[in-house]
């Protein structure tokens, strides 16, 4: 319910939202647990093993209970914390994991089984029969378990990526991250203030006491107010930091637009890269629950979350509130209610000494044993001594007092300390280089302390990053001690539940221990303890208080579990932000992208690069049609295809010859001027790195050529070699593949159709077979090289890649107008399969120059990278499967890539298998299918029949085996 | 089974009933004795496995299991539970086969519910090129014994209506279907195998770290514990992750460098993806687990590492490719991540082999793929222990390939030397 | 995680492109034999705490670098121009 007078944004507009489809209101500056609160909503969840009925726990991001869908259609977002969740007009929030509803859900029959479903239950049945763990019993359990549901439909949301760099990075704007952030701006340092708060000033905002006079949110206002006007610091409100990683690299989530009703094409969520040279932790603490029985009813809250609704919301989720608690702390919870005029019932502290700090009724040394009201808590019994009293309440305030949030500091694997004075872990110094933490993150838990603890702290990392601290004043406030007794579990009828989602109780840690799964992460993994959404945020501290009592050990030797990002979940969508459809790698276009496309060219990836696959002309049945023609006009007349895609390395000096014959296996020194040859590169492990053609332009001067595939590699195995194993060499490189746009020309009609468009003609004799140089392409320096994939007479033609569509469109009408025209790879791929030239298909990483009949390209007479390993005996051996070409039997027969070769009569089987089929085409040239292959002791069996199986697409075929070159063997044509 | 202590659906009415009284220590805590016949240093999935085999295959039951933490604690406690077989180079192929065999009985022979759940991989390829590489491994894996299905487009939209068949940046051509593949409950195979071998007699050692290996005269001896000498006449080295650190109190430097692989698990959401999908394009592999979460993985982060945690480029680089793939589950939210410590290997492919020392045994270089293959390398190395000989379907997890170059596994075709995997 | 580039200062991981241990740039002559070339190419002493490995600025100056770095901690404590290393 709404409490007059209270809250700090009294007065604001009434928002209109839904909760499972009620029309209700709530007021401007809630957040939807606050509205939900003052809408008298109690069960507004269901836990995930019992479906018990669950009430809001908390008021922040570490909520365990009240996790909602927010939208529909698209938008619909589960596991929305509602308790960040602000308020909006028009929002529309649905409770989740419950049917038919939250208040009546059938599946909450799994609370009667519970007595035989405790911990790891699941591991000790459900096998019989064998097959009905995946017919029945886990269909089964999936239905059962989950959350909120995804829509099942694409996204359709804006999410972005950023970067920022600051020197010091405070985290959290609580007291002391004001004081921090305010006193590192003041030494001059670039600052960036994040917190997950829409509204800076952390616990100031839920507590009524006063900073330096004044009420504490509004010196937080003031304070917020100040450090926007500074031009070195940044505050980013809504973020969230999700993890430290090295470096000073810090991931954070900041919510851009879920405040806001559905918009468009505008930011949901970024998801930040920030980078510090200095981080302070002023995350504060967060309170932790008490186990007693039946503490999991609907408005039983942590005691700082029923004053933070009351003081900054105005709201109380309950007409009658009793307070429990270990420590002073949550004496303060009633005197608020008080004061806002509400019924408070009793206060119930476990200290022996308690002394009350106002007029109500305190039961010092009393416990809570007991609570009543299925929906929502309507009675607590306690005991205080011999007696035992039921006192009337609908919420309960409970503190267990506060762990401090050292999450982000525990990320690099840090373990924290225990500190017997507090009753909670520490954060120690050094967890995250360059990352120190202040105020209650360090278990400062007086305003006061956390307020000088900041500029302190600030003060220090100021002084280390070499600036002067400036003065910083720190105010005055209030400065009451922590005092606070053991108390993490109270016996007693009833189930004492710790992890309130996942529906782990006291005696679930203690089965456990019984078990055996002493250790605590044993004890974790086999109660699903702290591995619910909140991350055991609520739970952890106090289930390993009762593992420590349950093994007989204390809780510094019982240890911990291991906090790791992200601090609060991250959409998937943020943090893959931009790559949604094509955004995932960049494209590469060639020059004659636009050309191809406008023929109707279907575009494929190769790599990163599009291609085109074919042209295809009306009337055609199928694409096989149009590669068929394409080759064939390649075969008998001429065609040209863009082949800039190929890497380009230009290699300049007087050491390239010398840096090539080391990298490549064969001679490159002895290469004249004006010629070009083609090379294999090894990796130094003796296989086949890449290969392609190399062309001497000058004596000192190179153009290496790559596969499309291998570019990027290359480049960086020669400057790997250039730099560390031949750092004598004289030479220099640099990548010149986007530079040239490159096509190849191929076929009988290749040489006149470049002679009408090289300036002065081609002089047959100045062009022989692996001749390069410079041309003037119809005025523009251009470069020639006469190399051919396609086994034709043919030649490759680079011009500087702004005039590459216009050379494009000149070629293709060349080539039309001698009956040729456009080939693309998929024609490209026949060519070279005809002619036997390898592509990655067969040089894909394992194989050698021997497997592929090269052995006898790598130089005995000199070092190269590969060398040595490639002599090693079982890369020499015959046994190994080497290339061949492969020809149906019978001219009609299929062969299909990535079947595998066997003896004719042998078995299809693993034991038998001797080969595998790398690459096919059906030849128009020849009229049938080919292939490509490996095959053990290949070469020593050309004639011999085998027999290709392909299992998965139900094909078998005989082949005859035959050297890997189908036409032209001698080589005639490329040379005519 | 009907021994006593024994799991079944009656046994757990019957203590719901009595109030969980009756159930006793999954493994006893016993003290480390000063002589065993063979001690297994590593409590992990593989170690475990080993001790049970050795006890139920071949009757070793005075065998003790090192563990320097808590049973289990390794990466069998820190991976994404792929089970599969689909793997189709020589040694690779035929193990594989047999460990998901042994998987495929798993729950009926330990009498431990590990929820393998045989729900089907799916490899997505997005070339031709791709589909002839992915048919040569369904090829393989049939011709193996085992099951493959090459799906064209629409047999994949068929089974994966969510992914995007219209806007990726790497459209889908099809996939290669493993209708055997799954996953498990990666914590429980441990528990599994730990309950097996200690009700067999094996002593499981917890907090117990190995700080030397005794070698006299080439031949070994026992190990010094932090919890005092232990003598045996076998030790096996099973400490994937760390198996330099061990291997170097046998003064053996290994093919090995230790790199980070990183995993997410997102907060419980209601069946969303009921397979195993696998994207190669990116590196990219998912799953969601009984409890909800979908849990998923990709690439190494790609530098040497024992910190077990990674770092952001990967992990952007995993959502990205969950983004262009599957952009359904924008809105899961990533609760989790973790990273294990992974035994690279050259050539990427594992080492089940003895050593130059008599004696002593070596089982490591898991790279990536180590929980799909607990029971098989338990199987194997528990052969090779007792019987000295190796197990045929592991016969080719050779120390010696990388020197020799004779039957490198180089499954990725990517090299067979350092960071190339 | 960052890098500290000799040339360029520190700039982040994604820049970077990884080769291992700083043991490759002892490259063995061509007929060192077996055994030394399988140490070189193989094995590792893979230390956890303080090695010395490979980074390549690729998406920067284009240096090769070798980095003393942490395994343990990811601590780098420093980076060398491998250029340098291996000409010394």
């Amino acid at each position: 319910m709404r409490i007059a007078g209270r809250g700090l944004d009294q007065g604001t507009t009434s928002v209109p939202f839904t909760f499972d489809g009620e029309r209700l209101t709530g007021r401007a500056g809630d957040t939807l647990a606050a509205a939900l609160i003052a809408n008298d909503k109690r069960v507004v969840a269901r836990s995930f093993k019992y479906h018990r009925p669950r009430g809001i726990l908390t008021a922040g991001s570490e909520e365990p209970n009240a996790l909602v869908t927010v939208g529909h259609g698209p938008q619909a977002d589960p596991n929305v914390r509602a308790t960040v969740q602000e308020l909006y007009e028009g929002l529309e929030a649905r409770s989740q994991n419950a049917y038919p509803s939250v208040d009546f859900d059938l599946m909450a029959v799994n609370d009667l089984m519970s007595p035989f479903l405790g911990a790891g239950f699941y591991y000790k049945t459900f096998m019989w029969p064998k097959s009905f763990w995946e017919k029945l019993y886990e269909p089964v359990i999936r239905r059962a378990a989950g959350l909120g549901a995804l829509s099942g439909l694409a996204n359709e949301d804006t999410y972005e990526k950023a970067f920022a760099h600051c020197d010091v990075l405070v985290i959290g704007a609580g007291a002391a991250g004001l004081m921090a952030a305010w006193a590192a701006a003041r030494a001059g340092a670039d600052v960036i203030l994040a917190d997950e708060d829409a509204r800076m000033g952390g616990r100031l905002l839920a507590e009524t006491e006063e900073v330096s006079g004044q009420p504490g949110h509004a010196w937080a206002a003031d304070r917020v107010a100040e450090l926007a006007a500074m031009d070195n610091v940044r505050l980013m409100p809504r973020t969230a930091l999700t993890g430290a990683y090295d470096q000073g690299t810090f991931g954070a989530l900041e919510r851009v637009g879920r405040h806001h009703p559905h918009r468009p094409g505008k930011p949901l969520e970024c998801f930040w890269r920030i980078v510090a040279r200095r981080a302070i932790l002023c995350a504060g603490a967060l309170e932790r629950p008490v186990a007693f029985p039946n503490n999991d009813r609907p408005g039983i809250m942590t005691a700082g979350a029923v004053r933070a609704y009351l003081n900054r919301w105005g709201v109380v989720a309950g007409r009658k509130v009793a307070v429990f608690a270990n420590n002073d702390g949550a004496h303060r919870t009633a005197l608020d209610l008080m004061a806002a005029g509400v019924d408070v019932s009793a206060v119930i502290d476990s200290r022996a000494e308690a002394q009350a700090l106002g007029d109500y009724k305190l039961f010092a040394g009393a416990r809570v044993i007991g609570t009543r009201g299925r929906k929502g808590l309507e009675s607590l019994s306690l005991r205080q001594g011999d007696r035992t009293l039921r006192i009337e309440a609908e919420c309960l305030a409970v503190s267990g007092g506060w762990n401090p949030s050292v999450h982000l500091a525990c990320h690099m694997n840090g373990r924290p300390e225990w500190d017997a004075t507090t009753l909670s872990f520490l954060p120690r110094s050094g967890m995250v280089p360059g990352m120190v933490a202040a105020g209650a993150a360090r278990g400062q838990f007086s305003t006061a302390a956390c307020l000088a603890d900041g500029a302190r702290v600030a003060a220090d990392v100021a002084a280390e990053l070499g600036l002067t601290p400036a003065d910083t004043p720190v105010p005055d406030a209030e400065d009451r001690p922590y005092r606070i007794e053991e108390l993490w579990a109270v016996e007693g009828r009833g189930r004492k539940w710790l992890d309130f989602q996942n529906d782990v109780h006291v005696k679930d840690v203690r089965l456990a221990a019984q078990e055996n799964f002493r250790s605590v992460e044993h004890m974790k993994r086999y109660t699903t303890q702290g591995m619910a959404t909140d991350q055991g945020k609520n739970s952890n501290v106090a289930a390993l208080a009762v593992l420590a009592d349950a093994t007989g050990r204390s809780i510094p030797e019982t240890g911990t579990t291991t906090f790791r990002p992200p601090y609060t979940p991250v959409s998937i969508a943020a943090m893959g932000a931009g790559a949604q459809g094509m955004g995932f790698a960049p494209r590469r276009l060639t020059t004659s992208h636009k050309a191809s496309v406008d023929r109707g060219a279907p575009m494929i990836e190769a790599g990163l690069w599009y291609r085109p696959a074919y042209f295809p002309k009306p009337g055609d049945a199928s694409w096989q049609e149009a590669c068929n023609r394409e080759v064939t006009t390649v075969r008998t007349a001429v065609g040209v295809c863009d082949v800039s895609t190929l890497g380009k390395i230009d290699i300049q000096g007087p050491d390239a010859a010398a840096l090539l014959d080391f990298v490549y296996a064969n001679t490159f020194s002895t290469l004249k001027v004006g010629r070009v040859r083609y090379g294999l590169m090894l990796r130094e492990d003796g296989h086949v790195m890449d290969d392609g053609t190399t062309a001497r332009l000058g004596e000192d001067h190179f153009l290496m050529t790559t596969t499309t595939a291998a570019a990027g590699l290359v480049m960086r195995h020669l400057e790997w070699v250039a730099q560390t194993l031949r750092p004598e060499l004289d030479v220099v490189f640099t990548s010149a593949t986007e530079h040239w746009a490159q096509f190849a020309v191929a076929g009988p009609k290749s040489r006149d159709l470049l002679d009408a468009v090289v300036d002065g003609g081609l002089d047959p004799a100045a062009w022989p077979f692996m001749a390069c140089g410079a041309v003037d392409v119809m005025g523009v320096p251009g470069r020639l090289f006469r190399i051919s994939f396609s086994g034709e007479h043919a030649y490759e033609v680079a011009v500087p890649a702004r005039h590459g569509a216009a050379l494009y469109r000149v070629l293709l009408a060349q080539a039309e107008a001698l009956g040729g025209g456009a080939y693309g790879i998929e024609a490209l791929n026949v060519l070279r399969i005809e002619k036997g030239h390898v592509t990655h298909a067969e040089i894909h990483g394992r194989t050698t120059a021997f497997d592929i009949g090269c052995e006898g390209m790598v130089s005995k007479k000199k070092d190269c990278v590969g060398f040595a390993t490639s002599r090693r005996p079982g890369l020499l051996e015959d046994s190994r499967e080497q290339l061949v070409g492969l020809k149906p039997v019978d001219p009609a027969g299929r062969l299909t890539g990535g079947a595998h070769l066997f003896a004719e009569t042998a078995d299809p089987v693993r034991s038998n298998d001797q080969g595998y089929v790398t690459s096919t085409c059906h030849s128009p040239t020849l009229g049938h299918d080919l292939a490509l292959g490996f095959l053990a002791n290949g070469r020593a069996r050309h004639g011999e029949t085998i027999k290709m199986v392909d299992h998965l697409r139900g094909v078998t075929t005989l082949a005859r085996v035959c050297e890997p070159v189908f036409f032209d063997r001698k080589g005639e044509r490329v040379r005519g | 089974m009907g021994v006593s202590g024994g799991y079944s659906g009656f046994r757990v009415l019957k203590e719901g009933v009595f109030g969980q009284k009756g159930w006793k220590p999954v493994w006893r805590d016993p003290d480390p004795k000063p002589d065993y016949d063979i001690v297994i240093i590593g409590g992990g999935g593989h170690g475990l496995a080993t001790a049970y085999y050795l006890a139920r295959e071949h009757g070793l039951t005075n065998v003790a299991v090192l563990e320097k933490g808590y049973i289990g604690g390794g990466n069998v406690g820190r991976n994404t539970t792929i089970v599969r077989a689909n793997y189709f180079l020589p040694g690779n192929s035929e193990f594989y086969s047999h460990s998901l065999k042994l998987w495929e009985g798993m729950e009926q022979e330990l009498n431990y519910n590990v929820m393998h759940s045989q729900r089907g991989l799916i490899n997505l390829f997005h070339s031709d090129g791709q589909r002839d590489a992915f048919a040569r491994r369904g090829n393989a894996m049939v011709n193996q014994g085992d099951d493959a299905i090459l799906l064209d487009r629409e047999g994949v939209r068929a089974h994966l209506p969510y992914l995007d068949f219209d806007t990726a940046r790497f459209p889908i051509y099809g996939g290669l279907y493993h209708p055997r593949g799954g996953t498990a409950r990666h914590d429980a195979v441990a528990w599994g195998y730990a309950r097996g071998a200690d009700r067999r007699g094996v002593d499981l050692i917890q907090n117990c770290a190995v700080t030397g290996i005794d070698i006299e005269a080439g031949r070994v001896r026992g190990v010094q514990t932090t919890r005092g000498a232990i003598r045996a006449r076998k030790v096996a080295i099973v400490t994937a992750g760390r198996s330099g650190q061990v291997a170097e109190m046998a003064g053996m430097r290994l093919p090995i460098e230790s790199h980070v692989l990183q995993a997410f698990v997102t907060e419980g959401l209601k069946p969303v993806i009921d397979h195993v999908v696998s994207f190669g394009m990116g590196h990219f592999y998912i799953s969601q687990s009984d409890k909800g979460g979908l849990v998923f993985g990709g690439d190494l982060d790609f530098y040497a590492s024992y910190a077990s945690r990674g770092n952001l480029p990967m992990a952007e680089h995993v959502m990205e490719a969950a983004m262009t793939l599957m952009p359904a589950i924008g809105k899961a939210r990533v609760l989790r991540s973790w990273g294990g410590i992974m035994d690279m290997t050259p050539d990427g492919s594992p080492i089940i082999d003895k050593t130059e020392t008599e004696g002593l045994f070596l089982d490591c270089g898991w790279c990536y793929g180590g929980f799909k293959a607990v029971p098989g390398s338990g199987f194997a190395l528990a052969h090779l222990i007792a019987t000295g000989r190796h197990h045929e379907p592991a016969a080719k997890f050779r120390l010696d390939r990388f020197r020799t170059g004779r039957g490198l596994m180089d499954e990725e075709g990517t090299g067979s030397q350092h960071n190339l995997h | 995680m960052r890098i500290p580039c000799p040339l360029c200062g520190p700039r982040d991981r994604r820049e970077f492109a990884y080769q291992g241990a700083a043991v490759m740039l002892d490259r063995p002559a061509p007929d060192a034999g077996d055994a030394a070339w399988d140490d070189y190419l193989h094995n590792r002493a893979n230390p956890c705490g303080e090695t010395r490995d490979l980074w390549f600025h690729e998406a920067g100056c284009g240096a090769w670098l070798v980095v003393t770095r942490d395994t343990a901690t990811h601590e780098v404590t420093g980076a060398e121009l491998a250029e340098t290393v291996a000409s010394s």
